[in-house]
């Protein structure tokens, strides 16, 4: 079901029109209310009656991760803090964390746009929701429990970790929605297929998945393992949170709530704005956040969009699934190499376990790439010549793909971590040297 | 005739062998035979045991990569040339050996062997100076 027709099917035209009108008064907002943003303004000349329409975009200033930790707490909100009523921060990994500010008219908005999402995915009010995103400062957790409320479906807020307790929540409270990272499904899959209890006996019919890039196989494995339908979701948040674009029930990229981020594809080098059609980084500008209004943030996230109208009737754009982000792409020998890659050649053979694990190191100047991989049970063999082949097999389809040699390293069962939130897929060596 | 072999995956990593032996000693599994087959990154341990499918089972709860796979198990006198013997007859017929291991104890050798065509082996086996041994035996 379409939640919001009037936004969600609006023709073309008159959405650029409203992303206009909107654009220019968040930057009369921002220009007033933000010292970060005016300053940049002015260094570029550039004042708030200079952008009337979308396509003035351009000659505004990005925004990069590096500028919120720079401004870090509240050095990019934009109304004074009695306005604001709630906070969540990102974990820094490197570097202090990154703080966003809601007001109550940004919380409102989110669970709209999180409704609108759930209602693409086929759920409805007689839906009863896990959210087993972690709950705190991370924006999964309350993002998605939010917009359940909102979509007026009852909502278990189960959070991460203790996945006993979860599968038995699932089981007991007849849970037909699931909300979690991609990673903790295909966990969670494995251990509820552990339990013996049977797959019968279990309500779920609805994955919601995101937070962490995923691919076409890793959804098939899912969707068979769970026996669920897997719907993408996607977000971040410095932008909003989960529900910034989401699948519609064609699973043909994912609808941008385009009334509220605009969205752009830059060139991660040269930082021009790509056609559409064209794979870059993906940049988003708040429309209408009050709290911590952004301009052209930097998502580092690379896909590519397209307006093309969708089957489903949504006239907004659509983003292809992420393939890799700019800062998780590794250079090995020189070629570019995505994780994400990796992972799709893995999930396509069935010989091997949905879980690895890249190494890449620097040995005597040159950089190595290992894959570390486990072998399905039932692929074993008592010939290590089989088990050399399967090896092999493996080795020759990722040179294809990713056009260098990795050393594939088969481990035993279970030897590589199963994440219960976002997993760890690489171990570059080459950076503590 | 056939001898159910069990195949365990390991790792190369100090101490993992002994692992699975513990594994199978804790539960009362004898370990009749082995041996042991590898390269630079893993091996693949082979071993005739006294309860495939309960050591099967223990195994893989503990997360071990196995598999379970049909030989063919002979004994034969422990002494110069009878075990070429038997080889040459199998060599003659055309079957060909994947691996094999060998054991012995007093005046009686036994070899595991891993052929390309099971049943043909048993059949030509049935006519070479050596003896098939059967499942119960082993057991002992
Ligand atoms: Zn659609």
């Amino acid at each position: 079901m379409i939640w919001n027709p009037t936004k969600e099917c609006m023709s073309r035209e008159d959405m650029r029109r409203l992303q206009g009108e909107r654009l220019h008064k968040l930057v009369e907002r921002v220009y007033h209310n933000t010292p970060f943003y005016r300053r940049k303004m002015q260094e570029m000349d550039v004042t708030p009656d200079d952008i009337r329409s979308v396509d003035d975009i351009v000659r505004l200033p990005f925004t990069t991760k590096q500028d919120l930790r720079d401004n870090y707490p509240y050095g990019l909100f934009a109304v004074p803090m009695s306005q604001i009523v709630r906070l969540h921060a990102s974990s820094g990994t490197t570097g202090s964390p990154t703080v966003v500010g809601y007001t109550r008219r940004d919380l409102a908005i989110w669970a709209e746009m999180t409704a609108r999402c759930l209602s693409a995915f086929g759920t409805d009010c007689n839906d009863i929701f896990s959210v087993a995103y972690g709950y705190g400062l991370f924006t999964g957790g309350l993002g998605l429990h939010y917009g359940v409320e909102y979509l007026g479906a009852t909502v278990i807020p189960m959070s991460s970790g203790n996945t006993a307790k979860q599968i038995k929540l699932l089981h007991d409270f007849g849970a037909t929605a699931i909300a979690c990272t991609p990673s903790y499904a295909l966990y969670l899959a494995e251990a509820m297929a552990k339990t013996g209890i049977p797959r019968e006996e279990f309500r779920l019919k609805t994955g919601i998945f995101g937070a962490e890039p995923w691919t076409e196989n890793m959804r098939r494995e899912i969707e068979h393992k769970m026996g669920v339908n897997a719907y993408n979701i996607y977000g971040l948040s410095e932008v909003m949170g989960p529900g910034v674009s989401h699948e519609c029930e064609y699973k043909d990229g994912s609808h941008i709530i385009e009334d509220h981020f605009l969205p752009e594809i830059i060139s991660p080098e040269t930082l021009e704005p790509l056609p559409y059609g064209e794979q870059g980084e993906l940049v988003f500008t708040t429309l209408t956040k009050e709290g911590m209004p952004l301009l052209r943030y930097r998502t580092k996230d690379l896909c590519s969009l397209t307006d093309e109208p969708c089957r489903c009737g949504r006239t907004n754009v659509r983003m292809s699934r992420i393939v890799g982000r700019s800062d998780d792409m590794l250079i090995i020998r020189g070629v570019n190499v995505f994780p994400s890659q990796i992972e799709s050649v893995i999930l396509e053979m069935e010989e091997f376990e949905p879980h690895y694990l890249l190494i890449v190191d620097r040995v005597q100047n040159l950089d190595s790439l290992e894959v570390r991989v486990e072998v399905r049970d039932g692929f074993y063999s008592d010939e290590i010549s089989k088990m050399l082949a399967l090896r092999q097999k493996l080795s020759a389809r990722l040179q294809s793909v990713l056009g260098i040699k990795a050393d594939i390293k088969l481990v035993e069962p279970y030897s590589i971590e199963r994440s219960e939130g976002k997993a760890k897929r690489v171990i570059d060596k080459r950076v503590l040297q | 005739m056939k001898i159910k072999q069990l195949s365990v995956f390991v790792e190369n990593k100090t101490g993992r062998i002994n692992e699975v032996a513990q594994i199978l000693g804790r539960h009362g599994i004898n370990m009749t035979a082995f041996s042991l087959a590898d390269n630079a990154d893993f091996g693949i341990l082979r071993m005739i045991v006294s309860d495939v499918e309960r050591a099967e089972q223990v195994l893989r709860e503990a997360h071990f990569g196995v598999s379970v796979t049909e030989v063919v198990c002979l004994s034969c006198a422990n002494v110069p040339g009878a075990l070429s013997e038997v080889l040459d007859g199998l060599a003659k017929e055309q079957v060909f050996i994947e691996y094999m291991y060998a054991f012995s104890e007093g005046d009686t050798a036994r070899v595991v062997i891993r052929p390309t065509d099971l049943d043909r082996c048993i059949e030509i086996l049935q006519h070479c100076p050596c003896c098939l041994i059967s499942k119960s035996i082993l057991k002992q």
